[in-house]
């Protein structure tokens, strides 16, 4: 008897995703967690609609694979910017209509809520997160406030840490240099700008160690060993609230990108899965992921939204990218600009690394 | 080449040492661990010229001795003299002595040519000299046509005689031989045993011999020393060790033996009766037995045994023996006998025309000249 | 001769030759078939992946699959033809194949490897491929001005065969110029080749380093008595045991400017506070952990060739007149040379590939070109990462075939 039950609910949950209504892939973990409390309970909730949530390494490659093999399971995937792009470029993906999206609430069209580039042909950005610079506020009581003290070794004294990489460091040099965000990657488009920038990066060479991993550069903040350094904001935001260190962030002249909810062509529920997504991405929805998880929503109208993180005290509005004030000398990261330059530049960089 | 003294040219020793004080133990003691000692109170002088072999069992202390004389290990206490100067604190290099390894020791990423040029070059010789003592060394052991090989591609007698040939090469006075021959088959090790006498003979240098091979040391020595339990047992020329062995050990150890355990009878002068075990009484000559009444262990060559009455002097013991086993051997038979209650006794009769033909099962009477039995301490 | 054996028969009448082939030939096929298992593991998990790697890195079908039209042209216009209206109108019909395949972005990624910045030039071009008119020419140079420059048209003659020399010319430092000659990158961009020297500059000291500290090391382990070499042996293994990225980190806490050693150095008074030694996140770093992880795979070699050597050569040695300098230098050394060369070898080609380390504390400098071939593995462009391993493999071999001339190959020991 027993033994029947199991096996009737093994066939109902085998069963279950054909009669489900939508099903996300998403990468699991903290970030996985955000995406249920925030989106998918309040959505289930509200319409009755059942939504599964799978996990993947990197849903990009499972997706591409289902694509490919004709045979998709999942109806919304979330996936990096780069991934996004080349997959539309490839076909595999829906194209998604902004028209489709809800307005803000003050009736703003979502084309203009949105961040700049956080719309594309296949792909809905949700969530941003940021390369900023943070600095050992016991180091500096008066501390940088500026992309410029970054570099400012005189002002600042005290070794840097910044990514083993061309991504982020050019354009967070052009900005210390005073070129205006919106104007950087026309500026490294030519060789001028691209010298300019490594002149610029050439004032703190000396003083820098070169981090690779996400988890070292508030390892090496804790350490002592530098005094500023490069990091995404998860992770300063991770080592200061949860950890208690004396971190912190300078929003000014960050480089932000974002992950973004795609729909593979042949989802299986087509329908529901623009229903979701559009109800997933509406302003409400992309604030409350906030206080799940330092990243900031892809929605200018979201950010006033922002409330306490799930330690109750944390108000998180000031640590989001996408916070207005921390938007003010901010730069989205071209995907086009580096997947086109990528090779040049780090053959350069990595050359200039090595010349003494 | 007796007068090069083997001691580099500068601090060559001009005091000439008396003829049998070439070599000097003096009271030389050596412990390894502080607790026991392996050699105890070694007393040995070794004349120049001469070929004494250090016998014993493993562990007895032999090579130990050498090692000191050799300076790769130093004596604990006493003093060890070359050629009339103390050498405890020289080092091996400055010693100027030759060694044989029991392996060879060969360099083997050298030729043959190299092996024995290398103490010639350590010593600064020039390349002409080098070449003349290098061709006649190897000549001297019948290898001049070998020059250029490596060693792994001679035989193993062919290793040994280049291993020889680079311990003589710079013509030391005096070579250590290092059971040198262990690795040879039988019949080459013999045919090395004479050459290496013969080269002693001929170059009149001083040999000290390590072996365990107690029919080596009896051929090839002028003296042996036998070592046991890190003492000398006995020293002296190979037949007094044969044939007048001073206690059991030697006895037992150097050639074949039959013992006999019993108890005084009578001692006068150079003879001694014995009353066996079972009740016999023999004859033998007293050698460490000083009273009547004490336990000893009489001791005859199997070679010395008699069963024919007639060849016995007059009033020697005879007792009986029961034939166990007749084993031909072609020279010699060898005849297993019972004797006063041991199955172990042996006796060599020579294969000669007429001999008599003994089988197992028969009774015979045996017996020796006292002076063939010899009453040693009790083991 | 030859003759006279062939007519020498087994008992029963066969031929000898043909009856001891066919002795031999039973046995060879046991010992292949035992052999057969490795073997075929070792041509599906190194042979074959190595063959693929050379292939790849001259091999590369992204552009020359999407443009067939192009690829035409260019076959039948040689080097030096004037790109007219015909070759125009090739590149429109691609362009409009690649929007309808998706394969611009394919496509761009090739030509961009050697032409930076025009992946973008294909996905935008192909976007609007459908709605171009004739004259194609004025057509596309509206589209875009780019499509006029020689250098793409260059790029794009040379990847219209899948076959290709474009990845060795960038793992070299050199380039296409708009005439098909080849010319070297300007200087601020050249990295390759002077990372590849100096991977093996560094190697060298790394291997170098490992011998000086090793030597003693092994002579100790193999001259010592069992239970005290036992014990020294697993203090040495003990780095073998323990994970590559712990070992690496607790070189980190020790090494770094807040780290176990300048703390001493600076409570002893050797150094200032504010003179603290940086000895990680640069060359020096890179060369201390490297020396540590890798100083195993010069002991062991080292100790089983040195176990071998019996103490009695010393010994004659000694008995022979040499002092013990001598006595090392003629006798000892020469006799290890097997386990230097097999050590020294193994430890050079081991820091050559060596990867992690460098990442974690090599810092700027203490990069070596392994570093770069997994960046671009990592950056997808696995045609580049096969170019660039395939010359370490050569520079490899080169060192392989350099020692076999020197010491020779049938001297290695590695135990």
């Amino acid at each position: 008897m027993k033994k029947l039950l199991v096996l009737s609910t093994a066939l109902t949950g085998m069963a279950l995703p054909a009669v489900a209504d939508v099903t996300v892939m998403s990468w699991g973990g903290a970030y996985g967690t955000s995406q249920t409390e925030a989106y998918i309970k309040p959505y289930s909730a509200e319409t009755g609609v059942k939504v599964t949530m799978v996990d993947a390494d990197n849903p990009a490659t499972p997706v591409k694979a289902m694509v490919e093999a004709n045979n998709v399971t999942v109806d919304i995937a979330d996936v990096e910017y780069a991934d996004a792009i080349r997959l539309c470029d490839e076909g595999m993906l829906e194209e998604i209509d902004p028209a489709m999206l809800p307005p803000a609430p003050d009736g703003t069209p979502a084309t203009e809520d949105f961040l700049p580039g956080a719309l594309t042909d296949c792909a809905v950005a949700t969530i941003v997160f940021s390369t900023v610079f943070a600095y050992d506020s016991s180091k500096f009581p008066e501390g940088p406030t500026s992309i410029h003290d970054f570099f400012d070794l005189e002002k600042f004294p005290g070794k840097r840490a910044m990514r083993k990489g061309a991504k982020a460091n050019l354009e967070m040099a052009l900005m210390a240099d005073g070129v205006p965000a919106a104007d950087v990657y026309a500026t490294l488009e030519t060789p001028e700008g691209v010298d300019r920038a490594f002149a610029m990066l050439d004032k703190i060479k000396k003083d820098t160690i070169w981090w690779e991993a996400g988890a070292q550069p508030p390892q090496l903040l804790a350490d002592g060993e530098v005094a500023m350094t490069t990091a995404y904001n998860g992770r300063i935001f991770a080592a200061a609230v949860a950890e208690g260190k004396p971190f912190q962030v300078v929003w000014d002249g960050q480089v932000y990108e974002y992950d973004l909810f795609v729909i593979p062509k042949g989802a299986p529920n087509l329908e529901e899965a623009k229903k979701f997504l559009a109800y997933a991405t509406d302003t409400q929805r992309l604030a409350d992921q906030a206080k799940w998880i330092s990243y900031g929503p892809a929605r200018k109208s979201s950010g006033a939204l922002v409330g306490l993180y799930q330690d109750g005290k944390t108000e998180m509005g000031p640590h989001m990218p996408t916070a207005a004030e921390n938007l003010t000398n901010a730069l989205p990261s071209s995907y086009e600009f580096w997947v086109d330059r990528d090779s040049e530049l780090n053959e350069r960089f990595n050359a200039w690394l090595a010349a003494n | 080449m007796q007068d090069d003294l083997p001691i580099h040219g500068e601090t060559r020793v001009t005091t000439e040492a008396r003829n049998d004080d070439f070599v000097v133990f003096d009271h030389v003691q050596k412990s390894y661990d502080g607790v026991s000692l392996v050699v105890k109170d070694l007393n040995l002088n070794i004349g120049k010229g001469e070929f004494l072999t250090m016998l014993g069992p493993s562990g007895s202390g032999k090579t130990t001795c050498l090692m000191m004389l050799a300076g790769f290990e130093t004596a604990t206490h006493g003093e060890i003299r070359l050629d009339g100067r103390n050498i405890n604190l020289v080092p091996p290099h400055k010693r100027g002595i030759g060694m044989v390894f029991q392996n060879y020791a060969l360099f083997p990423h050298m030729t043959v040519g190299e092996n024995l040029a290398f103490p010639l070059e350590v010593r600064g010789m020039g390349k002409d000299e080098r070449e003349a003592k290098i061709r006649r060394a190897l000549d001297m052991v019948q290898m001049g046509a070998f020059a250029n090989r490596r060693p792994a591609q001679l035989s193993g007698g062919q290793q040994q005689r280049i291993a020889l040939a680079r311990a003589l090469v710079f013509d030391p006075a005096l070579v250590l031989m290092d059971e040198p021959l262990g690795a040879l088959d039988k019949q080459l090790r013999e045919h090395m045993q004479f050459e290496i006498k013969h080269l002693h003979e001929s170059l009149g240098i001083t040999v000290v011999y390590v072996t365990h091979d107690q029919g080596e040391a009896l051929t090839m020595s002028d003296r042996v020393a036998v070592f046991n339990d890190g003492k000398i047992q006995q020293l002296g020329p190979p037949s007094d060790l044969y044939e007048r062995p001073d206690n059991s050990f030697v006895a037992q150890f150097i050639g074949e033996n039959n013992k006999l355990p019993g108890t005084i009878e009578e001692l006068s002068g150079d003879k001694a009766l014995v009353r066996l075990g079972t009740g016999e009484l023999i004859d033998a000559t007293p050698v460490n037995v000083t009273a009547k009444g004490q336990k000893t262990l009489v001791s005859i060559r199997p070679e010395r045994v008699e069963f024919k009455p007639e060849m016995m002097p007059a009033g020697a013991h005879m007792i009986d023996a029961t034939v166990l086993e007749v084993i031909y051997m072609g020279d010699i038979l060898r005849v297993r006998l019972r004797v006063a209650g041991s199955d172990d006794f042996v006796m060599k009769m020579r294969n000669t025309l007429g001999q008599t033909k003994l089988s197992p099962g028969q009774q015979i009477k045996v017996g020796w000249h006292p002076a063939d039995a010899r009453a040693l301490d009790p083991m | 001769m030859t003759d006279a054996y062939s007519q020498l028969t087994t008992a029963d009448g066969r031929p000898l030759k043909a009856a001891l082939a066919a002795a031999q030939a039973r046995a060879r096929r046991r010992a292949f078939l035992l052999v057969a298992p490795l073997l075929l593991f070792v041509v599906v998990t190194f042979i074959l992946p190595i063959g693929q790697m050379l292939q790849r890195s001259v091999y590369h079908d992204g552009f020359s699959n999407s443009a067939p039209a192009l690829g035409e042209w260019f076959s039948s216009h040689p080097d030096g033809s004037d790109f007219d209206e015909s070759a125009y109108a090739a590149l429109a019909s691609d362009l409009a194949l690649m929007k309808k395949d998706k394969t611009a972005g394919e496509a761009g990624t090739r030509i961009n490897y050697t032409v930076p910045g025009t992946r973008s030039l294909f996905t935008s071009s192909a976007r609007g491929a459908d709605k171009l008119e004739p004259p194609y020419k004025e057509a596309l140079l509206a589209l875009d001005a780019k499509w006029g420059e020689p250098v793409i048209w260059q790029a794009m003659r040379e990847a219209s065969s899948p076959w290709t020399s474009d990845f060795y010319l960038i793992a070299t430092d050199r380039q296409r110029t708009a005439d098909g000659g080849i010319e070297r990158v300007p200087e601020n961009e050249r990295i390759y080749l002077w990372l590849f020297g100096k991977t093996f500059i560094l190697s060298g000291v790394i291997t170098f380093l490992c011998l000086i500290l090793a030597f003693p090391i092994a002579h100790l382990l193999a001259t010592l008595p069992m239970s005290k070499s036992n014990l020294l042996m697993i203090l040495v293994l003990l780095p073998f045991w323990t994970s590559l990225l712990v070992r690496t980190t607790s070189w980190i806490v020790l090494l770094q400017g807040q780290g176990v050693v300048n703390n001493i150095l600076v409570s002893l008074g050797v150094i200032g506070d504010d003179g603290r030694i940086t000895m990680i996140y640069n060359q020096t770093g890179t060369i201390i952990v490297m020396t540590h992880i890798l100083l195993p795979f010069m002991v062991l070699p080292l100790y089983s060739v040195m176990r071998t050597i019996k103490p009695s050569y010393a010994r004659a040695a000694r008995s022979l007149g040499a002092t013990s300098w001598t006595t090392f230098r003629r006798i000892y050394l020469p006799q290890t040379l097997p386990g230097i060369g097999a050590g020294a070898l193994l430890t050079f080609i081991l820091a050559v590939g060596y990867y992690i380390t460098p990442a974690l504390v090599g810092g700027a400098d203490g990069q070596l070109i392994s570093n770069l071939i997994q960046f671009h593995m990592s950056k997808s462009n696995w045609s580049l990462a096969a170019a660039l391993s395939a010359m370490l493999l050569a520079g490899v071999l080169v060192l392989y075939w350099l020692y076999d001339r020197l010491v020779g190959i049938d001297k290695l020991k590695l135990g």
